[in-house]
């Protein structure tokens, strides 16, 4: 096997570094202060979050990544509003925040549009709540929609589209209240790995070219150091922030960078500091008492 | 396609045919009892008494009586009777009710004070719509506001819960003191067998809702108002829709007990009129006639439904 030799993860190209120290420089759009939370478990509450501190910047695109049940979602849904934390503060522009609203979108991993209503009133909807009249509303609504290359399904239902255009429209239902913040969960989870990709190029193009900020969650290593400026890397019981990566690997990005050096040296570290060696125990392997005996015409598949 | 694969719907075709099939069997079972002479027929009917002093023509007696008397009498060297197998009055023959189906509405009534079948019909439908909009225009708002709200929740349903174990009919005697003897009374009890467990129907629909949808109209801007008027009623709108198809088939189970209070009036009233009378093809008749109602009350919501719903694929 032939060992491939990384750079350091943690080096970084002048340009690189000169463009997180412009970025370091700009307002912080939402600030977590010692958040912690706790559920109510079945025995004893739970602590799903302890101690989390960030800070995102403006247009900055962070990604949150850890091994499953580490609390991602939980971070996320509280940031939202939608779960209150137990202890701690969410600023959004230096506002404690502790309700859900507009400045804050959110994507979810499961697919929310109303059924009920077409792409473009789905569009609509938060555009109408924030009071605009329904003209202006539908017109804006229009423009988002081609904005995500959706024109010729404005009046279709969320059941007649494909799993990406779901997402797309979700996308667009988020921005078109134009928040300070873009909240993803694992929004292409669902998705199959082709999609996913157009995806991941799709959303990059966005965030160039509109001014959002993006958090967004996945366990896909590959996602989070394609997509980040930074990687927040969680680690499970309870759910604590393990490191913070500055992804060396330059802007603007594009798919080609997937087997750059320093693309791979981080991944490599997010995926030691997931999975550690030896973390495999016992119990993890299969047990194959009952696979040594399987009848079969062709003994060995080597 | 087999006609038995587990939830793969059946082609067009096969459905219609084992629709058909659905009302045949019974029509057909009904038939062979009916035409038979072999199927169960327990009684003779009489034809010519012969010497029995106490038959007549067309009299009706048990089996074993009609064999009893038939020996007597051959034994005694006199005129046998004869008869053919026969039904009881209570089971008359698909014709017989057939018949009966369109004279009831074509004769006129014995008495001038008497009613048309289908002025009876009128009013056991005005009976069953008053109850029911009226159980529903405060059924289903206090349903979804229990079912958003946990303190709307908290408020009616303990007491409903309660309630809904009272049978309807127990009210009867108090609503005519209450309601006097005319519609009034059986709307109540309509009223009264709908309502309570309309709201907590109502309310199970509303709390099925997918919580994301609400979190993502929370995320989206939305107050409790809109919550309620853009996210949970819309949501539910179709299986709030089929709960009321569901609970008007209820409503409509109470209305004989509904119309026997107070003076009895309706379709009930035809139909204990009917059975005094003995005339129990018009029994079969009406009750028939309720059942068709019901049906075709039933598929046309069911076909406005599929209008409604457009984003509904099934
Ligand atoms: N409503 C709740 N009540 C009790 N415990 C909860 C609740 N929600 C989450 N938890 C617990 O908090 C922990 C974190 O859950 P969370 O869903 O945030 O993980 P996650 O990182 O998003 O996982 P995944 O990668 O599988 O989506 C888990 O141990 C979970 O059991
Ligand atoms: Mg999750």
């Amino acid at each position: 096997m032939i060992r491939l030799k990384l750079p350091d993860y943690k080096y970084q190209t002048e340009k690189v570094k000169e463009r997180f120290s412009r970025l370091k420089r700009r307002s912080i759009t939402m600030e977590v202060r010692n958040l912690t939370k706790k559920f109510q478990g079945i025995d004893g509450p739970v602590t799903a979050l302890k101690n989390i501190n960030l800070k995102v910047h403006k247009r900055e695109f962070v990604c949150v990544i850890g091994p499953s049940g580490c609390g991602k979602s939980t971070l996320i849904r509280t940031l939202a509003g939608l779960e209150e934390a137990t202890s701690g503060e969410i600023l959004l522009d230096d506002k404690v925040v502790t309700k859900p609203g507009p400045e804050r979108g959110m994507v979810y991993q499961e697919y929310t549009l109303f059924p009920w209503l077409t792409v473009k009133k789905n569009i609509m909807f938060g555009l109408l709540e924030s009071g605009a009249t329904r003209s202006n509303a539908e017109s804006e609504a229009r423009q988002w929609t081609s904005l995500v290359g959706l024109e010729k399904f404005e009046n279709h239902y969320p059941s007649q589209l494909s799993g990406g255009m779901k997402q797309r429209v979700a996308i667009a239902r988020a921005l078109a209240n134009q928040p300070k913040i873009l909240l993803m969960d694992e929004p292409f989870g669902a998705l199959d790995a082709q999609t996913r990709a157009k995806m991941q190029v799709y959303l990059m193009e966005i965030w160039k070219n509109i001014d959002i900020t993006i958090l967004f969650i996945t366990h896909d290593l590959n996602e989070a150091v394609y997509l980040a400026d930074r990687v927040v890397v969680l680690k499970a019981n309870p759910g604590e922030i393990q490191e913070i990566i500055e992804v060396p690997v330059p802007q603007p990005r594009n798919p080609s960078q997937f087997i750059t050096p320093e693309f791979l040296a981080t991944k490599h570290h997010i995926e030691t500091l997931i999975h550690p060696k030896g973390e495999l125990k016992e119990v993890d392997n299969l047990n194959l008492v009952r696979m040594v005996n399987v009848k079969s015409d062709i003994g060995d598949v080597f | 396609m087999p006609f038995l694969a587990v939830r793969k719907p059946l082609s067009k075709e096969k459905r219609s045919l084992v629709a058909i099939l659905s009302f045949a069997i019974p029509l057909m079972i009904w038939s062979a009892v009916s035409y038979l002479p072999f199927v169960w027929h327990p009684l003779i009917k009489v034809t010519d008494a012969g010497s029995v002093d106490y038959f007549k023509a067309n009299m009706l007696v048990p089996r074993e009586t009609f064999e009893f008397e038939a020996e007597k009498s051959v034994s005694a060297g006199l005129d046998p009777p004869s008869g053919l197998p026969a039904n009881p009055l209570y089971l008359p023959a698909p014709h017989e009710v057939g018949k009966a189906l369109y004279t009831a509405f074509a004769t006129e009534p014995r008495r001038q004070s008497e009613k048309w079948l289908h002025e009876s019909l009128w009013s056991s439908i005005q009976v069953i719509f008053w109850g029911f909009i009226l159980s529903s225009m405060l059924g289903i708002p206090i349903g979804i506001l229990a079912g958003t709200f946990d303190f709307f929740s908290k408020l009616f349903e303990p007491f409903i819960e309660f309630f809904r174990y009272l049978p309807a009919p127990a009210f009867g005697a108090l609503a005519v003191a209450i309601l006097g003897i005319y519609q009034a009374p059986k709307i109540a009890i309509i009223f009264i067998g709908t309502f309570f467990q309309q709201v907590l129907v109502v309310a199970n629909t509303t709390r099925k809702l997918d919580p994301a949808l609400l979190e993502a109209g929370q995320t989206l801007g939305a107050n409790n108002r809109s919550l309620l008027l853009k996210v949970v009623i819309p949501g539910i709108l179709p299986d709030l829709y089929r709960d009321t198809r569901i609970l008007l088939g209820w409503a409509w189970t109470y209305l004989i007990v509904a119309e026997l209070i107070g003076t009895s009036s309706g379709i009930t009233w035809f139909i204990t009129q009917q059975a005094r009378y003995k005339n129990f093809d018009n029994v079969y008749a009406a009750i028939i006639i309720i059942g068709v109602l019901g049906l075709f009350i039933d598929f046309l919501l069911a076909y406005f439904g599929r209008r409604f719903f457009p984003w509904k694929t099934t």
